[in-house]
């Protein structure tokens, strides 16, 4: 459903290109090859497409992408090829492969109903992707070409190779032509004429291409065993493989620490909400778990009611979330936590219960099962710095965003009256009543302001991980940790706990296992207490009794 | 024996409630005993059974409770991993159970489990022998919790780790055990825990004689860890421990060093919750890790503060009550039984602020000294 | 005061429970519903009470069983173990039920099996799981490990032509087990150790990030490589989200889940994942006359044309069909006349087979492996020929492989050992 956004310019690319070319509409063998491609076996489609791969139409590489997007299909009765695009969630467009006319505008059931889809699998998928390959390498575009230089790597056919060759002589840019010589070299180092493949080997020296590692890792024991020690390829072999370890080795820290990072940032937006109605308040919010999750399904909603943006979704979403589980939050201050105030134990129970409420309430309204958030485009896949250090884009927004929002909040404390209030109240509730502040619509605020910035975090967790009746109580004990550690009542040590603790957590991971690495990071935050009592950023003076 | 009637009279003396609790719980097991044994089945006097284990698993619950109490209550730390000691005794009585299996497991192994046969355990684990001995069994169901108490306590009394991070670090504790004994190779039989047991000392755990038995024992055990805890704070140590909670500062002015008594009555709280796991065991057929988990800590929590904090029988009629509904309306209105119990928890707090023993002692109209029947309103701030 | 009310109402409810003997009603046939509508496991267990619920309701219009009407008993267990054996208890005895639907996770039915082995029940569990286990009370309708794991591996070793191996699960005992089996099926096959990695996360589990890029760069040392995943319900939304973000596509390196189907991937949006793969005995895609029905029954019955089917439900479906057609073959509904039924006794599956059961309380099923589309369905790509016989003890591991389980004369036993001609720790 997010990829409708790039179905209808794909779609429009393609409806351009269909009135552009000759009306006079494929040829015989092109028609032949449909055949076989709705018969259901597998091995009858791939002869279709090697067919129309070969061929050499103008029209085989439309025919042959939109198949590999899961565009094409054909009518159950008279066999003819379409193509479908679907213009909302609910509307296809069907357009004619050969003419590229609009036929008509079905619903997903009548769709179903009338035309099935050519179905293809992960061997088929690969095929695709190597014909594809051959096919643009020619490519205007430098994208394209990039990837099909990459999916040429992966298969390493000589044919390919062998247009690659003729092809690097024209490339311009500088890119493509580096990831073309690696190609090149990757398919030469397994050459027999031993100065060839010297020569590919240097150039492989210290590429961050997996393909590049496993050839010279194969290089390496198959020449030990043929010629021994030392001789000069082996050698070469071995300086090129530990350029590539060293590289890798630092790339692999640095991608830890962005993972200790943004696990950090989730801590963070999870935490920080709880940092304020806790710290501040001295309130036990045990419902605050269900705050992220109120924020989390917030967004669902929102995503439902404008289907046609959700590229924009989040933008709405945010602020929605905020107002959504803040009012919530100053429904329960004002009806609840307000007559407990003086017995902050006793929170925990009546918050405790509205969560269990609040859980069975989400479970009545959305079901119990989980719901769909759709990641904008802007948000999925990854930035890829080289082969083997890559940054998904949701978790650099999110570390962005949680920062953002603690610079926000920091800011709100710092310099707003409102904070100037809270910090009174927090610091000494008597005295700030003496000097007028009106301390039970400071705890309001402040409660529904808590509330709120749970919303926004469940706003971010919403793209990492389930949206159901679940989610809060699986943050709810990391968030008390994270507050806890840094140190209650200090935003700055919520801030350097939820990083501290993420990227510890990161880097015990990957030597002693996930669950391991939990407990360590759990026992630390144990004993760590027993020497800190107060946390990392204790509060210095008469607050802290309180 | 001539000595010890008296002493029980003066533990109860000032404890009206607590008489209603023994009497009670007295003529709860004789009623038990004959409506099972004596009446006939056909009788709609009779009490079948499967209510005998229920309520067996109640007093079990309502014995964790009072241990809670007594740390909460009386000691004033909200203790958010009590669940952990319950857990540990539980294993350690589950562990006893597992052994006595012996071939009847469905590899017919001579002595390892099923779940180790199926794992590859070439020979039993270390930490597994001994467990095939009930006595051996029984020093762990202390030993353990006992000392997990004493390590942990020491290290945080000692830094003077108070309120909400003390709290909190108790959380850290049981979450650290969930996680660890979810684990499949560490030897516990992981998520799915230890089950199928047969029997007991030589009894079958099937058989109803059994079974009441072992209600027998749990009310038993809940008597006695009654009039234990009242006896700890009926004694100085206990006037100490109150004093602590109203204001540590002072106890500590005054020249005590109070790490030691909290230390003590967290240890001996850690072993009553160890008794009630390793009765729960028995009457529930299984012990896993989810008893570890820290909403079932927090759960524990509630029935305390149900009951009424700080009065013990409180706390046991909390537990019975709140786990008394849950049976009730998971069976009854299982789509919002949910609904019901989360608002019985926000109602409580906001109406009955004492908890139901508070609630029955407003409508009698009947206050005792604060220092004895309630929390007196330094602790309240706390 | 509301609390009063209460109050009154439990101490009512309490005495009732004391003193009254359960009436049974002798005109009713009753069906216990044994699955978490609350908790963490409610998410997949509520389905399934609609599904036995619909069955209830389909069966009473059509005349009901042996004369009389089907009442469903529905108790929540609330995703807590040991409560799923107080309330199975609390069915047989107090409600008297005469069958009962429920379980879902493995711990749940370990929990439930002494009692029903005690109080002689019938327990039909609809999901797949770890084997090993053949109760004399228990009906398993979902996947033994050699109806599921077995065929998806050849599947990927024959036609996707994988040579190294992820085995990624959730830390629990189906997870544990599977993989055992796995690792010992793919050793025979010849597959080295270095080409095996195994992981195992803890519950819920929603940081994959260090684990994704460990499978990328196990993916990465030039054999075809595939994932084998037994990661459990929750976990795997923020598991599939990871991957589409890290772009591990499923041409490069594809994973195969057990644990997948169509209702947890209407929490994830599936556009990135297309073309990665579940092994089950049913995918809503099928084509049969008989599915078009059920979920025809299903969206009318839960009002909702969204609502998708999966393969828990049609596990459920066979066995109420089943336990169905041995009430009317036995002529009643005592337990042990229906069990001595269901043996070899057929109903239509759902996808356009039959399923038979056999005595080793297994069904014969055939396997499908789906490839995940982007509009939250699977394509089923390949199927077994013919129908595979359920094995409650696998022959992939050493202590099992002795091990076989048939409940008819002469052996009449869950865990018969074929060396010392024993049986052991049956609970009967």
């Amino acid at each position: 459903m997010k990829r409708i956004l790039v179905l209808v310019v794909f779609a429009s690319i393609i409806l351009h290109g269909l009135h552009a070319a000759d009306d006079a509409g494929l040829d015989d063998s092109l028609q032949s090859s449909f055949g076989l491609l709705v018969s259901k076996s597998f091995s009858d489609k791939a002869a279709a497409i090697r067919d129309i791969a070969a061929s050499g139409n103008p029209h085989s590489i439309r025919v042959l992408s939109s198949l590999l997007d899961g565009n094409l299909y054909f009518h159950k009765k008279n066999q003819s090829m379409i193509l479908v695009s679907a213009t909302t969630t609910k509307e296809y467009e069907i357009f004619d492969l050969l003419t590229g006319k609009l036929i008509e505008t079905r619903s997903k059931k009548e769709l179903r109903k009338r035309y099935k889809k050519v179905v293809i699998n992960n061997k088929l998928r690969g095929l695709l992707n190597e014909k594809l390959a051959t096919l643009t390498i020619f490519s205007e575009d430098k994208s394209t070409r990039l990837t099909s230089v990459r999916n040429i790597l992966k298969t390493l056919n000589p044919s390919a190779v062998k247009l690659l060759r003729d092809a690097i002589t024209q490339e311009t840019d500088q890119d493509v032509k580096e990831l073309m010589r690696i190609c090149i070299a990757v398919f030469d180092a397994r050459s027999e004429i031993p100065e060839i493949q010297l020569a590919a080997i240097n150039t492989l020296s210290g590429s961050l291409y997996p393909e590049a590692r496993t050839v010279l890792e194969q290089l390496k024991t198959t020449q030990f065993d043929r010629t021994g020690a030392d001789s000069p390829l082996l050698q070469a072999v071995n300086s090129s493989l530990q350029a590539i370890e060293l590289k890798a080795g630092v790339y692999k820290q640095v991608e830890n620490i962005f993972f200790g990072l943004s696990l950090g940032s989730v801590l963070l937006l999870a935490a920080v909400g709880l940092a304020i109605t806790f710290g501040v308040m001295g309130v036990i919010n045990m419902a605050h778990g269900e705050m992220l999750m109120l924020g989390a399904y917030t967004t669902f909603v929102v995503q439902q009611l404008m289907p046609n943006s959700i590229e924009y979704s989040l933008f709405v979403a945010i602020p929605a979330a905020f107002v959504v589980t803040g009012l919530a939050g100053i429904g329960i201050e004002r009806g609840i936590i307000r007559y407990l105030y003086g017995r902050p134990l006793e929170t925990l129970l009546a918050t405790f219960g509205l969560s269990l409420v609040l859980q069975q309430l989400v479970r009545s309204v959305f079901s119990p099962l989980n719901r769909s958030v759709v990641t904008p485009q802007w948000m999925s896949g990854s930035f890829e710095f080289n082969p083997v250090l890559s940054l998904t884009y949701n978790r650099m927004y999110i570390v962005v965003f949680a920062l953002l929002v603690l610079f926000g909040l920091l800011w709100l404390l710092k310099k707003t009256s409102f904070g100037l209030q809270l910090r009174a109240v927090t610091q000494n509730r008597v005295m700030a009543k003496a000097m007028g502040i009106r301390t039970d619509r400071v705890d309001a605020l402040a409660f529904g302001l808590g509330s709120g910035i749970a919303g926004i975090g469940g706003v971010a967790l919403s793209q990492l991980t389930n949206v159901g009746p679940n989610l809060g109580q699986a943050y709810i004990v990391d968030s008390f940790m994270v507050v806890v550690f840094g140190g209650v009542g200090n935003l700055w040590g919520t801030f350097f706990g939820a990083m501290i603790l993420g990227i510890a957590n990161k880097f015990l991971e990957p030597v002693m296992g996930a669950v391991f690495a939990k407990i360590l990071v759990l026992v630390f935050i144990i004993l760590f207490i027993q020497k800190y009592p107060r946390g990392m950023f204790a509060l210095k003076g008469r607050a802290a009794e309180g | 024996m001539m000595k010890y009637k008296p002493f029980i009279f003066r533990l109860l003396e000032t404890d009206q409630g607590g008489r209603y609790f023994m009497s009670i719980l007295l003529a709860l097991i004789v009623l038990v005993l004959v409506c099972n044994l004596v009446v006939p089945e056909s009788s709609s006097f009779h009490i079948p059974t499967y209510a005998v284990t229920l309520i067996g698993k109640y007093l079990t619950y309502a014995l964790l409770a009072i241990s809670l109490d007594l740390v909460w209550g009386y000691l004033g730390i909200l203790s958010l991993g009590h669940g952990a000691f319950f857990g540990l005794g539980g294993y350690a009585m589950g562990m006893y159970l597992m052994r006595q299996i012996g071939d009847r497991g469905v590899y017919g192994h001579p002595v390892l489990p099923d779940f180790m046969v199926f794992l590859d355990y070439e020979v039993l684990p270390w930490f597994w022998y001994g467990f095939d001995h009930f006595w051996f069994a029984v020093l762990m169901v202390l030993l353990v919790p006992g000392m997990l108490a004493f390590v942990f306590g020491w290290l945080a009394f000692r830094s003077r780790v108070t309120g909400v991070y003390l709290s909190i670090i108790t959380q850290a504790l049981t979450y650290a055990l969930m996680l660890a004994f979810f684990q499949n190779n560490l030897g516990f039989g992981g998520n799915n825990g230890l089950t199928d047991f047969k029997d007991i000392l030589g009894f079958d755990l099937r058989s109803d004689k059994t079974r009441v038995a072992l209600f027998v024992c749990s009310a038993l055990a809940l008597l006695l860890g009654y009039l234990a805890c009242r006896f700890i704070v009926l004694s100085r140590l206990g006037s100490l421990i109150m004093a602590i909670r109203d204001s540590e500062g002072r106890v500590r002015a005054l020249g005590y060093r109070d790490e030691y008594y909290k230390l003590f009555v967290f240890v001996v709280a850690a072993m009553l919750a160890g008794i009630a796991g390793a009765l729960y065991v028995p009457q529930v057929g299984i012990i896993n890790p989810g008893e570890f988990s820290p909403i079932n800590s927090i759960e524990m929590v509630i029935w305390v503060a149900m009951g009424g904090r700080g009065t013990l029988y409180g706390a046991a009629l909390g537990a019975v009550a709140v786990n008394f509904a849950k049976t009730y309306f998971t069976a009854v209105a299982p789509e919002v039984w949910l609904f019901i119990l989360g608002g019985l928890f926000v109602g409580v707090t906001l109406f009955l602020p004492r908890g139901i023993v508070g609630a029955v002692q407003n409508i009698r109209g009947m206050y005792r000294n604060s220092s004895e029947a309630g929390i007196s309103q330094e602790a309240a701030r706390k | 005061m509301k609390f009063k009310k209460w109050g009154i109402h439990g101490i009512c409810a309490l005495l009732g429970m004391l003193l009254l003997q359960p009436v049974n009603s002798a005109d009713k046939i009753k069906v216990g519903v044994l699955h978490s509508l609350s908790g963490t496991m409610a998410i997949s267990e509520t389905t399934l009470k609609d599904t036995v619920l619909m069955m209830v309701e389909e069966q009473n219009k059509a005349g009901g069983l042996l004369g009389k009407e089907l009442e469903a008993v529905v108790v929540d267990p609330a995703s807590n173990w040991p409560l799923f054996a107080e309330k199975m208890r609390e069915l047989i005895e107090v409600h008297d039920v005469d069958v009962i639907f429920g379980c879902w996770t493995s711990v749940s039915r370990k929990s439930v099996l002494p009692v029903v082995e005690e109080l002689n029940g019938l327990l039909f569990y609809p999901v797949q799981y770890e084997g090993e286990e053949s109760s004399k009370n228990v009906f398993y309708t979902g996947a033994a490990p050699n109806q599921q794991a077995i065929p998806a591996v050849d599947y990927l070793m024959n036609d996707v032509g994988a040579e190294r191996w992820v085995l990624a699960g959730t830390d629990y005992v189906y997870p544990r087990t599977t993989n055992k089996i796995l690792e010992a099926y793919l050793k025979q096959k010849g597959v080295a150790d270095k080409d095996i990695m195994i992981n195992y996360t803890p519950f819920g589990h929603s940081d994959w990030q260090t684990i994704v890029s460990d499978i990328k760069a196990f993916g990465s040392a030039g054999k075809k490589t595939a994932v084998v995943s037994t990661i459990n319900g929750d976990a795997n939304v923020p598991f599939y989200k990871e991957l589409g973000n890290q772009g591990l596509s499923a041409e490069d390196i594809p994973v195969v889940a057990f644990s997948v189907g169509e209702e947890e991937l209407l929490g994830i949006d599936t556009g990135p994942l297309v073309g990665h793969l579940a092994a089950w005995n049913y995918f809503m895609s099928a084509e049969s006359e008989e599915n078009d029905k059920f979920i025809e029954a299903w969206h009318a019955f839960i009002g909702n044309e969204d609502r998708v089917t999966n393969d828990p439900m049609e596990a459920t479906y066979i066995g109420f069909k089943m336990w169905a057609a041995a009430v009317e073959k036995a002529g009643t509904t005592d337990v042990d006349a229906v069990r001595l039924a269901m043996y070899g006794l057929e109903v239509p599956n759902l996808t356009g087979g039959v399923a038979v059961m056999n005595t080793n309380h297994h069904l014969s099923k055939p396997v499908l492996i789906g490839e995940v589309q982007d509009d939250g369905q699977f394509e089923i790509v390949w199927s077994t020929d013919d129908v595979v016989k359920g094995d409650a003890w696998t022959d992939w591991l050493p202590e099992s492989s002795k091990i076989v389980a048939n409940w008819t004369a002469p052996v009449n036993c869950g865990n018969f050992n074929t060396e010392t001609k024993e049986c052991s720790g049956q609970n009967y």
